[in-house]
């Protein structure tokens, strides 16, 4: 199985720590990479040199830029658009939701507490969007809650 | 005058291939001339893309078994779920019949080379489809489940709600805002 790429935008290093220990325990052949704040996270992606990942992970409440406003700007930028976003957060509000899909979002996580519940979720994420990614299906309508 | 030309064809081959390669931008690693490792998954069409241009100087990508078994698979799969009638067999079985072998056989092949189980991959292809039907407007939820062989609407609403996480109707309102805000972007890029 080829590597797949992770990119994790999170400014809680607790999070970020949990995070990787569930992506290290799916046995997936995953690289992780990530970043601390929305402005690092737009200058990652913007290096002539990166390796664009195969899905975002974002966290909505980041400091210098928050999440929304992150992926407002992925989508308005040409070589972005097709990036594969999953926003990654604590809300469960509906209006949380709804707005993140709207700007083009494709899933939408809530935060789990529990460690085998996360590695369950991100499993689906990232199974899910390979699919898209492998099969070549249209993101278009990829719009998912979990 | 003549020109008398020698070919070294190994090398020949490499330029081309990095050539190729290069203006994909991807990673790989050139073993020998015929055998690239891609260090990293690429996108369907790019490598679509990539076997059109390597035709043009007579060289193509084979496929290995497995992957064309993959595609068979999938291909399967595609005919069903677009075949528009209704059928009283399983899908299982069908898929089954199409490629003459076990179902056991083909699930088990189907996801130790791919990231998903075989049902699952079904039922997401059954949902992309349902999504496009529900979205175009022509149809309704009735004809709908009908159409992929749900054995009611309520199935087909329960297995939407748990593939995507949204209720049909929720789908509908927020692809229509979400579209909106899409052709903006699109269009005033700097805004």
């Amino acid at each position: 199985m080829k590597n797949i790429n992770i990119l994790l935008a999170d400014d809680d290093d607790d999070d970020r720590l949990f995070f990787g220990e569930a992506l290290e325990q799916l046995e997936l052949n995953i690289s992780l990479n990530w970043v601390v704040n929305g402005v690092d996270l737009i200058n990652y992606l913007k290096q002539p040199d990166t390796q664009l990942p195969e899905l975002l992970f974002l966290d909505l409440n980041m400091p210098l830029k928050g999440g929304i406003e992150c992926l407002i700007e992925i989508r308005k930028t040409n070589y972005l658009r097709n990036l594969s976003v999953a926003i990654y957060s604590t809300s469960s509000a509906e209006k949380d939701i709804e707005e993140c899909l709207i700007h083009g979002a494709n899933i939408y996580i809530k935060k789990p507490s529990d460690f085998n519940v996360l590695k369950s979720i991100l499993h689906k994420a990232i199974t899910i969007n390979h699919q898209y990614h492998s099969s070549g299906l249209s993101k278009e309508n990829f719009l998912m809650v979990i | 005058m003549k020109l008398v030309l020698g070919y070294q064809i190994h090398i020949l081959a490499r330029k081309i291939v990095e050539k190729e390669l290069g203006k994909i931008g991807i990673n790989y690693k050139y073993h020998n001339s015929s055998q690239i490792e891609l260090l990293e998954e690429i996108p369907c069409s790019l490598l679509h893309k990539l076997k059109n241009n390597l035709k043009e100087y007579g060289i193509h990508i084979k496929e290995t078994q497995r992957e064309q078994f993959i595609q068979k698979i999938k291909e399967a799969v595609a005919e069903i779920i677009y075949c528009d009638e209704y059928y009283t067999y399983k899908t299982s079985s069908l898929i089954s019949d199409k490629l003459n072998l076990s179902y056991g056989y083909i699930a088990n092949a189907f996801s130790e080379h791919t990231l998903n189980t075989l049902e699952n991959y079904i039922i997401l292809q059954k949902i992309e489809r349902a999504k496009v039907m529900i979205l175009s407007n022509e149809y309704t939820l009735t004809e709908i489940a009908y159409k992929l062989n749900y054995s009611s609407v309520g199935h087909l609403s329960n297995q939407f709600k748990k593939t995507t996480g949204l209720t049909s109707t929720s789908f509908i309102k927020i692809v229509k805002q979400r579209n909106n805000f899409l052709t903006k972007a699109y269009n005033n890029p700097g805004s």
